[in-house]
């Protein structure tokens, strides 16, 4: 009985070494493994220098002084005598043997009272003064040398000389020029991983919510809600961007002086102030009335126009500011480039950031109007409401579907690029709500959920390294294309690392605070922040030793930091200069390592 | 006045944890829930305040639906309405006062709760209720630095700050020695007395609804099987509610 099935064991053994087998022999095949070639005399030799060359990293040199010793040399040795020279044998001195020589002979130079361990050079100096060079030598402890050299083939009937060259180190041990650029560089490689992480962390705490199975699943609304609230986008990102562009040309005339805008911001905060302080009461126990809530939401909204007026005022100034202050402030110049920078990022993302703030509060209205009018129209008229409004919606989504399609492709037939995919959204909008007649019946949390994890897997799955060749093409070889490739991967490798720490908060605080009648923002803000904090810190921290690694290759790609110059010091084979880089790179990540475990074990 | 009717719980996998439930409870009794643990006790109490969406029935609070509101109207519905948990569900991290000022949620303007800031009266009122349970002293210190008993304290205050009209409390001594269990249950019998607020409170020892109870309902398997004075628990009443092999002690 057991017989058959242990033959059977044992087949499927063998079937699944020889597949095994035929798996490596084919990984062999195409990885192009040799054995060959690692052993040759060729490769053996290359390596060795190479590896030679790594060992000595090119960071310390020394100034060096020349001594020349000289000594006399007859080639051919004369028909009479050789007249002797006398030799002072307190200095460095040279004894030749023999003392003369046919060219091409090989000859004994020996070198006395040398400075121990120096190195040198040995030169033959016929009477038209070239230097023929001879050889090296070293002196050992004792200065003393000897080489055994071939007489060049210069026969003179003058005297000829031999000159020893010694070096002599002077002086302290001094940085060299590769040093000083593998500094330099280092150091922009830590502020390139720096900036990558901070940007990184900016964009994927917010993501990260979205991303989180646990917030989103609740999140659910009715078809008129939903499509109120998708309608709403476009509505409030075309208002926001309008107002922006219009504050911004009314604010040019106020810059002509500097302290009246000065004194305008600071007037203004103080205005927003009261308002706010009048339109968000801190505690209503009454909802207040329909025409007061009016008011409030018109005065909320001047006050935002006067928020915008202050932000791109403020931005105007500081790029002004920033200008004036870079030459005075000398080496610190580049706070004043910091600030004019920083003024212009927040001068040029002004309309979009305010347009995607008004579109997601726009949005967000709509969508409670969309609640309010399931519970105000009679029920009968529900489904065509539903209808209508689904249609728009689908349609609006289908067009701004299709319209970044049609940027890509440049199809250009308004006929193919709007009215079919409008009628198609329309359609699937109507299906949408045929399909869900029931009140909040729609998981547009799931929706959301789906839709930011494939982005962030998509995201994710292409490293750094490939990023940073598009963002070159946009914004030039340099550091600043690293710094945005790594912030890119840095948000969705941290957005999904993050969601995963909010998926596994504790429901039970969430379910409190949830049961005292908060807000789902109010719910993550007192349950959810507090509970990822410490985990949110250690990740920062690991990603951010991550990014040190990382931009220590983006180099490689035209990202800037210490990769560019490793890589063209691999190019040029100046390995030395390799060395002191790849030596800066190991002492940068361990220290990074040891760092950021430190921090980590004192945040958590 | 609280009023289930037909209420109905069916689990995602199929788990029929409330079985048309029916019952109401007038404002100011302490009433007593008990059963087996899987009977559908944390089930029923979070039904109430739609912390659980009901499969199919209703619950009326003051003769609102409350399962037909709204989410705007669920919040309101809710901040009157304090919960107290087995496990205390304190936000570990955050300060004790942070914690009990969460009880205010429901009432600040969300604008302003997210910078943190709290009326001043707020505040106030979380250093009294934090008085009234025993443990002002212990407002800035983390709340996962306190023991059990006071945990379950200042989730007592936190229910509290919500002005709370009815309390609903899921086995809040399930957790603590009986020593502990009997000042909390006093607490919560103080609070029924001196504010007449409404008390539901699941319960697992029978000494705990003889001594604090007005009044028990009983749940098996999402059954209600039990509905009257806690003296009227006789042998033959325990064996329906806790089964047939189970034993009476004390
Ligand atoms: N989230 C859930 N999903 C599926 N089944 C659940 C869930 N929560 C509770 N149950 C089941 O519902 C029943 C009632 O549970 P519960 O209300 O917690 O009872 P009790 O509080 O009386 O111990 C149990 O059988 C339990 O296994
Ligand atoms: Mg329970």
């Amino acid at each position: 009985m057991n017989k058959k099935p242990s033959i059977f064991k044992s087949l499927r053994l063998g079937l699944i070494v020889l597949f095994c087998l035929i798996v490596y022999a084919y990984g062999f095949q195409v990885t192009q493994v040799s054995f060959k070639e690692i052993s040759s005399q060729r490769r053996q030799e290359s390596l060795t220098r190479v590896l030679r060359a790594l060992a000595r990293p090119d960071l310390i040199e020394y100034k060096q002084e020349e001594t020349i010793i000289k000594t006399s040399i007859y080639v051919p040795c004369p028909e009479s005598e050789i007249p002797s020279i006398e030799i002072d044998k307190s200095k460095p001195y040279l004894v030749l043997t023999p003392a003369c020589s046919e060219p091409r002979k090989q000859i004994q130079i020996e070198g006395y009272n040398f400075t121990p361990k120096s190195d040198g050079s040995l030169y033959f100096i016929p009477p038209s003064e070239v230097n023929l060079n001879l050889g090296t030598f070293t002196a050992d402890e004792k200065g003393y040398f000897s080489v055994m050299v071939k007489v060049p083939p210069r026969p003179d009937t003058a005297v000829q000389y031999i000159h020893a060259v010694s070096l002599q180190r002077t002086g302290s041990p001094i940085l060299t020029q590769t040093a000083k650029d593998t500094w330099g560089k280092i150091v922009e490689t830590v502020f390139l991983a720096l900036l990558a992480t901070t940007l990184g962390v900016i964009f994927s705490v917010p993501i990260s919510f979205f991303a989180a199975r646990n917030l989103m699943k609740e999140v659910t609304s009715t078809i008129s809600a939903l499509s109120l609230s998708i309608l709403g986008w476009p509505v409030g990102i075309a208002i926001g961007v309008i107002v922006t562009r219009w504050v911004n040309n009314q604010s040019d005339i106020l810059l002509n002086n500097s302290w009246l805008a000065l004194l305008l911001i600071i007037v203004l905060c103080a205005v927003i102030w009261f308002i706010v302080r009048w339109a968000l009461p801190q505690e209503e126990t009454q909802r207040p009335k329909f025409t007061l809530r009016v008011v409030r939401l018109i005065t909320l909204g001047i006050s935002g126009i006067m928020a915008i007026m202050i932000a791109i005022v403020a931005a105007k100034l500081t790029m002004k500011a920033g200008v004036s202050i870079i030459s005075p402030l000398g080496v610190f110049g580049f706070l004043g480039t910091f600030l004019s920078n920083m003024g212009e990022i927040i001068k040029t993302i002004m309309p979009l950031a305010v347009g995607i703030a008004v579109g997601a509060l726009v949005s967000n209205m709509f969508g409670k109007a969309g609640k309010l009018l399931y519970l105000r129209i009679n029920p009968s008229l529900h489904l065509i409401a539903n209808f209508i409004l689904g249609g728009l919606a689908g349609a609006t989504v289908f067009i701004t579907i299709s319209f970044l399609i049609n940027w890509f492709y440049q199809i250009n037939d308004p006929f193919k690029i709007y009215t079919i995919p409008g009628l198609i959204g329309a359609l699937c909008g109507v299906a949408l709500a045929m399909w869900s007649r029931k009140q909040d019946a729609i998981p547009t949390g799931m929706a959301i959920y789906y839709i930011t994890r494939t982005l962030l897997n998509a995201t994710r799955a292409i490293e750094a390294l490939i990023w940073v060749i598009i963002f070159v093409v946009w914004v030039g070889i340099g550091p600043f294309a690293g710094v945005m490739a790594l912030s890119l991967h840095t948000v969705a490798a941290l957005a999904k690392l993050y969601s995963e720490q909010v998926e596994s908060i504790l429901p039970g605080p969430l379910e409190a605070v949830r049961s005292t009648g908060a807000t789902r923002l109010q719910m993550i803000i007192y349950s959810v922040i507090p509970q990822i904090i410490p985990p949110y810190i250690s990740f920062t921290m690991y990603r951010w030793d991550i990014n040190v690694r990382m931009s220590t290759i983006i180099g490689f790609a035209g990202g800037g930091g210490i990769g560019f110059l490793l890589y063209q010091n691999i190019n040029l084979m100046n390995y030395r200069a390799a060395s002191a880089q790849m030596l800066a790179i190991a002492i940068v990540v361990a220290l990074m390592d040891y760092l950021s475990s430190y921090m980590r074990e004192k945040v958590v | 006045m609280l009023r289930v009717q037909n209420l109905t719980k069916i689990y995602e996998g199929g788990v029929l944890a409330l079985d048309n439930v029916n019952f109401e409870v007038p404002r100011g009794q302490f009433l007593a829930v008990i059963g087996l643990s899987g009977s559908g006790k944390s089930t029923l109490l979070r039904c109430i305040n739609r912390l659980i969406e009901p499969t199919s029935g209703k619950v009326l609070w003051n003769e609102v639906d409350v399962t037909a509101a709204s989410e705007e109207e669920l919040r309101l519905i809710r901040r009157k309405i304090g919960m107290v948990f087995q496990h205390f569900n304190l936000v570990h991290r955050s300060s004790v006062l942070t914690n009990v000022l969460a009880g205010r949620l429901g009432y600040v303007n969300p604008a302003w709760s997210i910078i943190n800031r709290f009326p001043k009266e707020d505040v106030e009122k979380a250093m009294k209720q934090l008085a009234r349970v025993g443990i002002a002293e212990k407002a800035n210190q983390r709340a996962d630095e306190l023991s059990g008993g006071q945990q379950q304290r200042v989730g007592i205050a936190r229910a509290l700050m919500q002005d709370p009209a009815m309390i609903l409390a899921d086995e809040p001594v399930a957790s603590l020695d009986p020593v502990l269990a009997h000042s909390i249950m006093q607490y919560l019998e103080l609070i029924n007395k001196e504010d007449g607020v409404t008390v539901l409170c699941s319960l697992h020892f029978l000494d705990l609804v003889h001594r604090y109870a007005h009044r028990v309902i009983a749940l098996n398997e999402g059954k209600l099987v039990f509905d009257g004075l806690p003296e009227e628990i006789d042998d033959n009443r325990f064996k329906e509610i806790y089964g047939k092999d189970a034993e009476r002690v004390g």
